[in-house]
């Protein structure tokens, strides 16, 4: 186990942990999730199957629809929120998604989140802070 | 750091009521989240109610159904029920709402019928304008070039300020309703003109005349842009009002494109140079045919031939597409077993009834929806889906949880209609 530190800009507030769900591209809302287990349902996400429920998303941006952040809510208001956003490139969709789903967000990091976090990993998030701590697996 | 003007802050303070009050609470946190400095005044919004979640999780969270206590919790954000007098801005509903002559074959049924129908009332009560379509441009929501607006609905964000010239970011149904509200919308990334400029050069090499290839380019280079804009150059044919909504909306469904600049087409790329702001390139690609094979091959997942549903009509079908559709069915009739959906806003079909495009589409067998989706369509999900539309295919399996689509021109979506069989290919 190691442990390391990214830092970025926060997006909006909050302290949450949880295990990483890490993918390269970006993620979308609409189309994208079945409320009653938190899986995503979209066939051309790598996140396919897993549900997002208590994970801490790690994504590149958002895309698609703008319906993202009724989605985004939705998952809040359906039990099967994840624990918080790291995103490499912020968004409209991704600020205010974290917004209105009442999640911390960090983005705009001094590496890309992408990368250096994988499938698995602790994440502490500290976004009045902008600190994501890392605790690999 | 944000600065709020008088103004603004007298609706923070509360000055103008509670619902005021909370639409510039959420406006301020959320601009906070994107980093800008202050807002811009609004006067055009369009906005997506109709996509509220489904009437289970709205029932769960207001059970009494109370109109303005789901306005306040799903379009607001506002935890405490609010009571919104009238919206300051001109603003128009976009798609996807649900057709009222039609309950019994979209998602939730009468019961979710209903629901978007009080809120439809909501929308008309605090003066809004229900277009219902996600073609607000296509029927009386046209704004200047220049013009800050706020909106949502994906494929007209692309649309307006590529083809407009307007300036909208990626709004969602929250922000917008607030814009509405108190006419502001953050003055950040679209508003601004050093954010409009192109940063990816792209080279268009394959002919561009059929409507298909502008969704493929679309998707193709949404799939390697991210959030860089792209310059489309060399392109070898003329678009016109659909084949620039088929690749505004596959840009967007396929990937994050908010803007693209056609050179010598659209209004900000007079040429390379305007379109780029004078600045090299990031990088650049090309669209040949490899490329065109690719986002071809992600759009069609199916190996099964037999066809169950065509869906035409998306975005909102135009009435070029109308008339051309009618015409293609002019004296046939769908093969049995096939269903055969056009969907368009109720201004479109109220023309193609005048013209008697509608009843040669439904002699033919077909079926027109005012104000709906096909992804709002209650589907098995083993049925065969073939569509002209990129943006269709590209969300067909998550929102409908069809495994089996098809993409084409639209001929090859006319014949599978008649004959029952997919023929389509990419030559």
């Amino acid at each position: 186990m190691s442990k390391f530190i990214l830092y970025g800009r926060k997006i909006h507030g909050g302290i949450a942990e949880g295990e990483a769900l890490v993918t390269r591209s970006p993620l979308g809302g609409f189309g994208c999730f079945d409320f009653d287990n938190g899986q995503v349902i979209d066939l051309n996400h790598e996140w396919y199957g897993q549900s997002v429920k208590g994970k801490v998303l790690v994504f590149t941006t958002a895309s698609g629809s703008s319906a993202w952040t009724i989605a985004h809510q939705a998952l809040r208001f359906a039990d099967v929120a994840p624990a918080a956003y790291v995103v490499r490139e912020n968004n409209p969709q991704t600020a205010l998604g974290s917004v209105v789903g009442r999640l911390p967000c960090v983005a705009e990091f001094d590496q890309d989140p992408t990368e250096v976090i994988k499938n698995g990993d602790w994440i502490k998030v500290d976004a009045e802070r902008g600190i994501v701590e890392v605790t690999s697996r | 750091m944000l600065q709020l003007r008088p103004d603004e802050r007298k609706m923070l303070d509360g000055h103008e009521g509670k619902a005021v009050q909370k639409a510039m609470e959420l406006l301020v946190e959320y601009a906070a989240g994107l980093g800008a400095e202050n807002f811009v005044d609004t006067r055009n919004v369009t906005i997506i109610p109709g996509s509220i979640p489904n009437v289970k999780i709205v029932r769960k969270i207001v059970p009494s159904m109370d109109i303005d206590e789901i306005a306040s919790r799903f379009m607001l954000d506002s935890d405490e029920r609010v009571v919104v007098g009238k919206v300051k801005a001109f603003t128009t509903t976009n798609a996807t709402w649900r057709d009222q002559d039609y309950p019994q074959i979209q998602k939730g049924s009468k019961d979710h019928c209903d629901l978007l129908q009080n809120l439809a009332e909501y929308c008309k009560r605090v003066g809004m304008i229900h277009l219902a379509t996600c073609t607000p441009y296509q029927v009386g929501n046209v704004p200047v070039r220049g013009e800050h607006i706020a909106w949502t609905e994906s494929s007209a964000i692309a649309y307006t300020n590529s083809v407009i010239g307007a300036r909208t970011n990626i709004e969602g149904l929250h922000s917008a309703f607030a814009s509405a509200i108190t006419g502001k919308t953050p003055n950040w990334g679209m508003h601004l003109d050093e954010n409009r400029y192109g940063r990816v050069l792209v080279d268009v090499d394959v002919d561009m005349s059929n409507l298909r290839e502008w969704a493929l380019l679309g998707y193709y280079v949404a799939s390697q842009v991210g959030l860089d804009l792209p310059i489309y150059k060399n392109i070898n044919s003329l678009p016109n009002l659909t084949k620039l909504m088929a690749l505004c909306a596959a840009g967007i469904s396929g990937g994050s494109i908010v803007m693209h600049h056609l050179v010598g087409i659209t209004p900000e790329a007079p040429t390379v140079e305007a379109a780029s702001g004078g600045r090299k390139p990031k990088y650049e690609l090309r669209f040949g045919e490899a490329e065109r094979r690719l986002a071809y091959d992600k759009l069609n997942r199916s190996k099964k031939n037999a066809v169950d549903i065509v869906a035409l009509g998306c975005p909102h079908c135009t009435l070029e597409s109308l008339r051309q559709i009618a015409e293609m069915l002019d004296g046939k009739k769908i093969h049995d077993g096939v269903k055969l959906y056009l969907t368009t806003n109720s201004m479109i079909k109220a023309m193609g009834e005048i013209q008697g495009y509608n009843t040669v589409i439904e002699k033919a067998g077909g079926l027109i929806m005012k104000d709906s989706c096909c992804l709002e369509l209650a589907l098995d999900p083993d049925q065969v889906f073939v569509t002209n539309s990129g943006k269709m295919g590209h969300y067909a399996p998550g929102a409908t949880g069809l495994k089996n689509t098809w993409f084409g021109t639209l001929e090859e979506c006319i014949d599978a209609a008649l004959t029952g069989r997919w023929r389509g290919e990419l030559q």
